[in-house]
Order: C-alpha cells, then structure tokens, then sequence
C-alpha cells in the first residue's frame, strides 16, 4: 500500500480531507479512499450529483466498512425498542446520525426514497442530529435501512441507552406543558386588561353599572382557568413542601395567588369592586415567562452520556463454531465472545485465544497499548487494536468493574436538582415566609375593630401584595443570561442550577490527559543527526506498520516521504521497531535498547538507529493546553488544586512546574481511586469540582459536587457531568467561575430590590389602601425593575481568556 | 350599549381562535426544530422535479 504513495496532495472529492496514503481517480474526481469513492458512485447511480453541489466536499470519511455491524436490527425485541410507531404496513424510527453537519446532508437525507422506494419520508432534524424515517417494513428491513445509510456515508449511531429508554423519554426542545400554560396566562391577561381599561382610567360607571358588571363578570371567567390550570405547578410544588416541613418559595406565591383569586371573586360576586384579575394573569405570566427564560436546553448536547452510550448494542457470541450477534445485556457468564480491531470489549472477561493488545485510554487515560497474555483477566472498557480475539464473560454487563461503579454514582446523583427555584431563594423564602405570615396577623389585630369585612380586605391586601414576584423572577432570569452568556464562549450547562453550584466551589481537582494536555498534537523534537531520504522512507515504512501510539505520532514527522518496502519487519514488545532492508538493519525503539543518550528526563523518547549505530533521538512531549499556566495561576488565587491522571508519573517535574506549590499531583490513579480522592475531600466539607474528559473520569465527575468535562467535539464526546466546555476554552475557566460567582452577587442585589418593593406594596397594604389600580402597577413595575437589572448586570460583565 | 357587548364577545372569539391556533402549533410540532425548515425552503425545487419525473416516465 504505501508504495503507492503519491506527493502532491490533493483534496479528496467527497470528503476533503488530504489524499495523502493513495488515491483514487475516477474519471477527473480524486478520491482518498474505497469508501469515498463508493459513495460518489451510488449517489451519481441514484442522480443526487448535486449533493456536491449545494456544499462542496460535503461527505465523511469512510472508514472500512464494517460488515455485519448492524446484524442486531433483525432481533425483533431490538427492532420493538427502536421503532415509534408501526402499522401493518409502515414504521416509524428515528435515527442518531452525528455525520450530519452541512446543508448538503439535509438535503441527501431528506431524499433517502430515491435510494428506495420503501422509504416514504425522511425528515431531518438539523440541530438534534436526527433522522426521522417512515418505511414500509414488508419491503425494507430495519436492518437493511440502517446499512443503506451506512452506505451512504451516514452510519447511524445506535446506543444502548436508546434502546432502554428512547422511546419513553423523547427529547423534546421545550417543555410543551410550559408553553400552554403560558400562552394561557399571557391569552387572559392580555383580555383582562383591556377590559379593566376603564378601572384604570377612573371612568365612572354610574350610567353603565351594567356593563361594568359585564366585564367584571368576564375577567372572571377568562381568570377561573388561569389560576387552575397555569398556576397548577405552583399550588402542587407548595403543598409538597409544606408536606416536608418546608417553606419553599412557592408557598408564598401559591398563597398570593390563592388569595387574589378569592378577594377578587368575593368582590366581584359581591358586587364591592373589579377585583384583581389582571394582577392575577400577569404575576403567572411573568413567573411563567421567568421558568422558560431559565431553561436553556442544548439539544445538541448530551449531560446524560454514562457507559451505555459508547458500549455498541449487541457483541458476537460464539457459540459451536459459529458467531452470532447478540444483544448486549444477554450476555451471560461463562459465555464466550469475538472481540474484533476496533470493537469495545464491553464485559469483564478472560482471554481465551488471540492476541489481546488493548488501548485502555477510554478507562485509564493511558495512551500506551497494553498486551495481555492468554488466561488473562481484561476489565471491561478496553479496546483491541489487531486480530480478532476469543473471550470468556466472566461478569454479565451490569456487574463488570467499570458499570458497577458508574451506576452506583449515577444513581446517588438522581434527583439533585428538584427544585424549579434556586435554592438561594428557597432559602430566603425559610424567613420571608414567615415574617409575611406575621405581618399579615398583625394586620389582622390592628383592623380587628372595624368588622371582619375589613380584617379580610387588609389580610388579604397584604398576603397579596407580598407575593414574591420580583423575587421569585430575580434567580430565573440571572441565571437564565448567565447560561447563555457563557454558552457564547463554549461553556455549556446542564441547567442554571449549576451556576449557581459553580459559585460555591472551593477545591477544583483535575484530569491530565486530554484535560490539562491535548488529546493529539504533541510536540515532537529530534536531536541528532540528519536523515538521509532513504533513512526517512525506511523509518516511515516501520512506522506505518506499527500500531503504537508512539508510532502514530512519530509517523506525522515522515508525511512527505516516500516509504521503502521493506524485507523484515517485527514488533518487540516493550523495545520498538526492527526491520532489514537490503541487508542493513534500521531499529527504532527505546534510548536502553538502542544506547542511544537522553538528556531531558520528563516526556519520552524514541532513539533511531542504523546497523546498531544510533542516529539521533525524538522527544516526545504531551502538550499542553494553550494558556494553561496563566489559568492555572488566576485559579490558584481562589482555589486549591490537584491533578489526578491515570497516566504513568513520567511527566511529574513537567506539571510540578505548572501548578502552585500547594498542589497535589497524583498519577496513576484508577477510577475508584479518583472517586475516593474526591469523597475525602468533601468528608472534609470542601466543595469539589471535578475537570475531566474521557470516561474514566465519569465515575469522579459524578460523585464531584460539579463534574465539569471538556471536550474537543462538544457533539460527540462528553461524559454524563453537569457542564460541558469546549477544549480549546479552557483558559475561560478563571473567568467562568469569577463570573458564576458574580451572577450570584447580582442575585443578591435583586433580592434587595424586590424587598423595597414589597415593604411599600406593605404600607399601603397594613392601611388597606390597596386599590386594584395600585395593585396592577406595583407588580410589573418592580418585576421590569428586577428583570432590567439583572439583564443589564449579566451582560455588561465580560468573560475573558486568562491572560 | 349591547353593540359594545356584542363587540367585546366577538373580539374575544377572535382571541380564543388565535389561543387555540397557538396551541395546535405547539402541537403538532412546529417549534421543535427551528432551523431545517430555514434550510430546506432553500433546496431547488426544479432540479429536484426533473429527476423525478424522468424516474416516473
């Protein structure tokens, strides 16, 4: 293969990338690869040449392509938990297609009927990454379907955890009920107000008694489901706090509004006034309007990726001499399963036959290939890089080391965050409650002479005009900017209770690789001396050959050569490369092996050497994230640090270096012993912050009071955590956590506002002073007054990179 | 005065009419995806129709 390799690079037709190994020419297109290629031809066979049209280059990169990855489709259970609705003669399913990134795909995927006929629509949900297909299952195989798509360019992502609750929990892009509710209130507060016009006004109605009854009579009517159905969550959320012995802040705003439906019905029944209606509507509009603001939802993200999410579906059981595809969770100990280069080993298993090499960087973070010998115990979560290899189950899917301990943290985590509140405000509201209560008792006393008649207005003229609007607004739509305020800057949150969590964080403990270092990209220095052209190809070819992480990243220093074929080659475990060519031996390996001399101690190294002379040496560094040092130094100010790798301590004086002097730097560290790290420092009540990326980190970010994981692909690649940011942002962290705790203060400051206005909504309250008019102003007022503030405050603060 | 109440029934029948329009937007979807629409009203209609065409004949 690598003979063939041209110079001139070129850009692949379908997919863009550099045709670097081979190319592929068909008529005057270049290709990069088989697959590309096989792609342009079905979609020039089925006359969708304007795919390349609308966006050029718009394709994937084929990888090989897996046959039989879909083989599971034909279990009917499978195809029962995919399929969303089904006729005698139609299905319905919708399908996870992460490829989907241009405009070009929508329209190829929306015309998947010229492909086949038994497709009758497909509809494409850009922002979801979702496919929607109706087919006609007698023709089309769910299978079939989903190989025609893999055909295409566009493998459709199907995981575990669809298959246990996707159809149950759809995503949607909203909360519907939500949005009824509040195009119920904003409906009836609209109509109200422009039938209390009059009220406001002071227009007489001695000549038109009729008529004011009339509306009157109306609001009522247009107020009645408003208060039932739009308040519903309110009166529901208070119960169950007073329930609990709790005084959340719903119970004072489920009581205003309570109370302003009943003096409002007993002045109209009773024909004393126009009651408080339009207050009524608005106060639940604004709320309302306040708990959309405050659900930013990504759709395009995941917070809930756990393990099932990267395990594929069904594995191949082997079972007398043949394979056959399984689900995953039918697993049973003592069975034996095929493991192919590139699958997922997705159970705790012993080697039986085969040459086990396993890229563990998804449980460990460890980027070095680990071979294990036949008979050998292999914990779940590894990948294999090479042959096929026969494995026996030792522990179903649910008890293997990784799942159970990911389980375990999932479960404790579930319901963290119940309240639609802030829990500042739940707090508040443990002494706002009562005081309101008091006042309103003393009210009571003060006009317990004047008849009940005026006991009952004052009363409830207080319990009215106390309802904590403003308040209950101020956390919503602080927090509500806030969110996305920072998602500008590619720090997404979950929900806006964790900006507020994210304010409290005391101790901030951090992954190495992939968190602190890049993934990929590491700095790569030779020292020695030059390379001839004929030293590159034949180093170029050795490497070409080798799986090693080592070997990858060195390859990229011999792109522009022209690999030599070689005449031997092998692999010695744990020393390197050898190969003969014409008789002259090339070795490429570790500076023991080759005696060749190291002066720099912290990264690694890789010696070259020709007839047992060394040539020179390649140092290995693992990168750094850009800014790191200047964000580690802002952090230091407000925080304790730690590192916590899973990787070998090879890099210790490297990171010494960078963290302040108080920092601990633990390596080689699995993921229970992360998990218990984090529990000892919050026994010492610290509040943790867990930074991680890769799934070895899942269990900590967890069990940390915020699990914050970075990713390169925000759409692809994030453990379950409650805040995803975007790798190339990681220097923004001092500035998000400053700004987190800002957003607090503003909460704060909002909560002070919204106190003046209820003391002077009070004093005309006590005096029973309070007209509907008064009333209907007070309350947007001091609402526009929070709501203005806050937005204003959110948005002048700006978040910056560490400088 | 019964104009004004006839009216006022009428603008609040218009009202209600727009409330439960509302409402079946929001049912049947519209709101779930705001951007493909925004993409596909932008596909040729015409090249799309002539192939079909030449299938069907």
């Amino acid at each position: 293969m690598s003979q063939k390799a041209t110079k001139n690079i070129t850009s692949c037709h379908h997919c863009g990338d550099d045709c670097r190994d081979e190319t592929i020419k068909l008529a005057d297109k270049v290709f990069c690869c088989l697959g590309c290629k096989t792609v342009y031809e079905i979609l020039q066979a089925n006359e969708l040449g304007a795919y390349y049209e609308i966006q050029a280059q718009a394709g994937q990169k084929q990888s090989t392509k897996k046959e039989g990855k879909y083989d599971f489709l034909d279990d009917e259970k499978i195809q029962e938990q995919l399929t969303l609705f089904k006729d005698e003669e139609r299905s319905s399913v919708s399908f996870s297609l992460p490829q989907i990134h241009c405009s070009a795909c929508i329209w190829l995927l929306e015309r998947l009927y010229k492909f086949n006929s038994a497709v009758v629509e497909s509809k494409v949900n850009f922002l979801k990454k979702e496919l929607s297909i109706v087919f006609n299952h007698q023709e089309l195989s769910l299978k079939d379907l989903a190989e025609l798509l893999q055909s295409i360019g566009y493998a459709p992502d199907i995981a575990l955890d669809q298959l246990n609750d996707g159809k149950k929990k759809k995503r949607r892009a909203y909360d519907r009920k939500l949005i009824y509710q509040i195009g119920l209130a904003g409906f009836a507060f609209g109509n109200i107000m422009l039938l209390s016009l009059p009220d406001y006004f002071g227009i007489d109605y001695e000549i038109d008694a009729e008529l004011s009854r009339v509306f009157n009579w109306l609001n009522m009517l247009l107020a009645t489901p408003v208060a039932i159905y739009s308040g519903q969550d309110y009166f529901k959320s208070a119960w169950y706090s007073l329930r609990q012995k709790r005084l959340n802040i719903d119970v004072p705003i489920a009581l205003g509004v309570a109370v302003l439906f009943l003096r409002s019905t007993y002045e109209i029944v009773g024909q004393y006034g126009s009651g408080y209606f339009d207050s009524l509507c608005g106060l639940l509009f604004f709320l309302l309007l306040g708990r959309l603001f405050q659900q930013k939802i990504y759709h395009q993200l995941s917070f809930e990726r756990d393990y099932r999410s990267y395990f594929p579906i069904a594995i191949s059981r082997l079972a007398n001499g043949k394979t056959k595809s399984v689900p995953l969770d039918k697993i049973e100990k003592g069975q034996k399963i095929l493991v192919r280069n590139g699958e997922l080993i997705p159970v705790d298993a012993r080697l039986l036959k085969g040459k086990a090499r396993l890229d563990n960087s998804f449980i460990s973070g460890e980027s070095r290939l680990i071979e294990k010998a036949i008979g050998d115990k292999i914990f779940a979560g590894g990948r294999q890089v090479g042959e096929a290899i026969e494995l026996e189950v030792l522990k179903p899917l649910d008890q293997s080391r990784l799942t159970a301990l990911w389980n375990r943290y999932a479960k404790m985590n579930k319901g963290k965050m119940e309240s639609h509140f802030s829990q500042g405000t739940d707090k508040i509201s443990e002494w706002f409650t009562p005081i309101i209560l008091l006042i309103a008792i003393a009210t009571a006393i003060i006009h317990f002479s004047e008849g009940w008649s005026a006991v009952f207005e004052t009363v409830s003229a207080v319990l009215i005009v106390a309802c904590p609007c403003a308040l209950a607004l101020a956390a919503p739509f602080t927090f509500g900017h806030a969110i996305r305020k920072v998602g500008r800057v590619g720090c997404y949150l979950r929900d806006s209770g964790v900006m507020e969590e994210m304010s409290k964080m005391d101790h901030l403990v951090f992954d190495k690789t992939g968190t602190l270092t890049y993934k990929s990209g590491a700095k790569i220095q030779y020292k020695g001396s030059s390379l001839n052209e004929y030293e590159k190809g034949a180093f170029s070819a050795m490497l070409n050959q080798s799986t090693h992480p080592l070997s990858k990243a060195l390859l990229a220093e011999f792109r522009d050569v022209d690999p030599i074929l070689l005449d031997h080659f092998e692999e010695i475990e744990g020393k390197g490369l050898l190969a003969v060519i014409e008789g002259k031996i090339f070795q490429i390996g570790s500076p023991e092996w080759l005696q060749a001399e190291v002066e720099e101690s912290n990264g690694s190294h890789v010696a070259l050497s020709f007839e047992k002379e060394p040539l020179g040496v390649f140092h290995i560094q693992t990168s750094v994230r850009e800014g790191l040092k200047e964000s580690l130094n802002q952090l230091a100010g407000d925080y304790q640090l730690s590192v916590l790798s899973g990787d070998h301590a090879g890099t210790r004086s490297q990171f010494k270096k960078l963290f302040p002097q108080n920092s601990e730097l633990l390596f080689e560290q699995s993921p229970e012993s992360k998990v218990a790290y984090i529990e000892q420092l919050q026994e010492q009540g610290k509040k943790v912050a867990m930074i991680g990326d890769g799934l070895n980190d899942s269990a900590a970010l967890q069990s940390a009071d915020l699990g914050i994981s970075i990713a390169e692909d925000v759409h692809a690649f994030a453990p379950a955590s409650d805040l995803i940011l975007e790798g190339d942002r990681f220097n923004f962290l001092p500035s998000l956590f400053a700004y987190a705790k800002y957003a607090r203060t503003i909460v704060w400051i909002s909560f002070v506002i919204s106190f003046l206005y209820n003391l002077i909504g009070l004093s005309f309250a006590v005096r029973g002073e309070l007209s509907p008019v008064i009333a209907a102003i007070l309350m947007p007022i001091s609402s526009i007054t929070v709501v203005g503030f806050v937005s204003l405050a959110t948005w002048v603060k700006p978040i910056k990179a560490a400088e | 005065m019964g104009v004004l109440i006839i009216l006022i029934l009428v603008s609040l029948a218009v009202a209600l009419a727009f409330l439960f329009a509302f409402i079946w937007s929001v049912k049947s979807g519209q709101y779930e995806d705001d951007y493909t629409p925004s993409v596909r009203m932008l596909f040729d209609d015409e090249q799309d129709k002539s192939t079909n065409t030449d299938n069907q004949s």
